[in-house]
């Protein structure tokens, strides 16, 4: 049975085999950059058409239906929209600033692909670090946004930067917290240490109640991270008409909508790695033979399909629930989510320490 | 105190949010409650809802007869002049005179489908009709007259 370590493992032995070992690391980096990009261009427009589909469906609309086969090729024809037209530089702006700032937030989506494991042993970097280094950089992302709203020269994209930094940098501390819970339970910050914890249940069976809380703390936290309704006042079309990307057109705000869809797949990774397991297939304690039975789906196929449905979660609450106030939001966070997860923490390593979980 | 208070409003935040994703993720799964439908493909089969309002028309029976007394209770009813009744005298059997419509000038280009007209009526004899495809190339074919040429007024309706 083939799979994408095996195919990893044979471009490298073929590579070796043939050229100097420097070059072939080299070839290697190349290939691995290309196909996070590959990945980047397909997350966008699979994300972007699950999106409609999905609000259409809560919303008991069709959606988009008339390009392609049941409409799936309508991202397609957006991007293609996209790519022709002209990306304008407003004459007030921050020339550098303003260009830069796309590639920021893309740049940051990309290092973030570096420790996650997609499947069974095909990782880009496994660092001893990882959840750190992933929280760490994801925290970088406030900087892009905040360098659109600056350099826009536009009261708006400033506004809209301005909540956006208030919001990601209140809520970067509940996601670090709900993070940490699990972090106490494995007691490593590496990706593999922890997907490598789940092969007798997912933490969110084994960690009793601390773990579904920091599990639906995470959630909610990642979603006001990734800037997405019911949290999306950085881009508020109805007060500050799209906050930060106002100014953006063209290929540079699709640099950032691809940015923002990529972010969510990336923390819906994460939380999968966390919570579901990662690549881990559904194991229940010592039941040999189910667990067999569940070996036989390929590891892929479990982290593509937890991530999803981690998603597909986010989305439905974004065309479920109604968009909070400036206020309201930070109220959530500073009343609710900080003080829950603080004693949620304290709960867990009591757990930890006197090993109550399986 | 405070605690319990605290504990039982995130309860309560949760339980709400809870009940609104059970409605839409019935939705998600029901696709047979989807309102939308694709118009001009469906021509043939289009189903409008009940109590929509596309035009006001005056319904009338095989006899070629209408139930509009000529009070124009419709014209001042309506907040932006679209209907204009214009009223004759007949002569009744007994020799009376007698007031009736003549004609009923409707106005489409200036009617907002307000619905005014249909609850002012006494006599019920204007409705709402379900048409929309209302565009023409002559502006001076929205303005109809809503009672047939040669009919009148039903028997019995005062």
């Amino acid at each position: 049975m083939w799979s994408f370590s095996e195919i990893a493992n044979g471009i490298d032995e073929w590579l070796r085999l043939h050229v100097s070992p420097s070059l072939a690391l080299t070839i290697e980096m190349v290939i691995a950059g290309v196909a996070v990009i590959g990945l980047f261009a397909v997350l966008g427009l699979v994300l972007v058409i699950m999106e409609r589909k999905v609000s259409a469906w809560m919303q008991i609309r069709i959606g988009p239906n008339r390009v392609g086969p049941k409409g799936m090729l309508q991202s397609l024809a957006d991007t293609v929209k996209l790519i022709v037209k002209e990306g304008m530089t407003p004459d007030g702006a921050d020339k550098l600033l303003f260009n830069l700032a796309p590639f920021v937030a893309m740049i940051v989506a990309m290092l973030l692909m570096a420790p996650i494991a997609f499947a069974r042993d095909f990782q880009l970097w496994d660092l001893n670090i990882g959840i750190l280094y992933v929280s760490a950089i994801s925290s970088v992302t406030v900087i892009s946004i905040l360098m659109a709203g600056w350099s826009s020269n536009n009261k708006f994209s400033l506004l809209g930067a301005m909540r956006s930094g208030a919001q990601i940098v209140s809520y970067e501390l509940s996601a670090g917290l709900s993070v940490l819970t699990i972090i106490v339970f494995t007691g490593s910050l590496q990706v593999s240490d922890i997907i490598h914890s789940q092969a007798d249940g997912w933490w969110l069976f084994k960690g009793h109640l601390p773990a579904i809380v920091a599990f639906v703390t995470f959630i909610i936290a990642v979603t006001a991270e990734t800037n997405r309704a019911p949290f999306n006042l950085a881009e508020a079309e109805s007060e500050l008409t799209a906050g930060f990307h106002t100014e953006y057109s063209g290929m540079k705000f699709a640099l950032f909508f691809l940015a923002e869809y990529v972010n969510v797949f990336i923390v819906c990774a994460i939380g999968a790695t966390l919570f579901l397991g990662g690549w881990m297939p559904f194991h229940i304690g010592h039941w040999q033979g189910f667990n067999h039975v569940m070996d036989y789906i390929p590891s892929s196929i479990w982290f593509f399909g937890k991530t999803f449905f981690l998603i597909f979660v986010i989305m439905w609450f974004r065309w479920t629930f109604p968009r909070l106030r400036i206020d309201q939001l930070l109220n959530l966070e500073w009343k609710y989510l900080l003080p829950v997860t603080m004693i949620n923490l304290l709960l867990a390593t009591a757990l930890a320490i006197l090993g109550w979980y399986f | 105190m405070f605690l319990i208070d605290y504990i039982k409003s995130i309860w309560k935040a949760l339980k709400s949010l809870a009940t609104g994703m059970k409605l839409t993720g019935y939705y998600f799964t029901h696709h047979r409650e989807i309102i939308t439908q694709q118009y001009p493909d469906n021509r043939a089969t289009l189903h409008l809802p009940e109590r929509f309002k596309g035009e006001v028309v005056m319904p009338h029976n095989d006899q070629n007869e209408h139930r509009c007394t000529g009070c124009t209770a419709c014209e001042l009813a309506c907040p932006n002049g679209t209907i204009k009744v214009i009223t004759k005298f007949e002569l009744s059997p007994e020799g009376k005179k007698k007031k009736a419509v003549d004609k009923l000038v409707y106005h489409l280009e200036l009617c907002t489908m307000c619905n005014l007209c249909i609850i002012a009526c006494p006599s019920d004899a204007i409705v709402m009709a379900q048409t929309f495809e209302h565009s023409v190339f002559d502006r001076n074919e929205l303005t109809k007259i809503l009672n047939h040429p040669g009919s009148k007024i039903m028997e019995g309706i005062e």
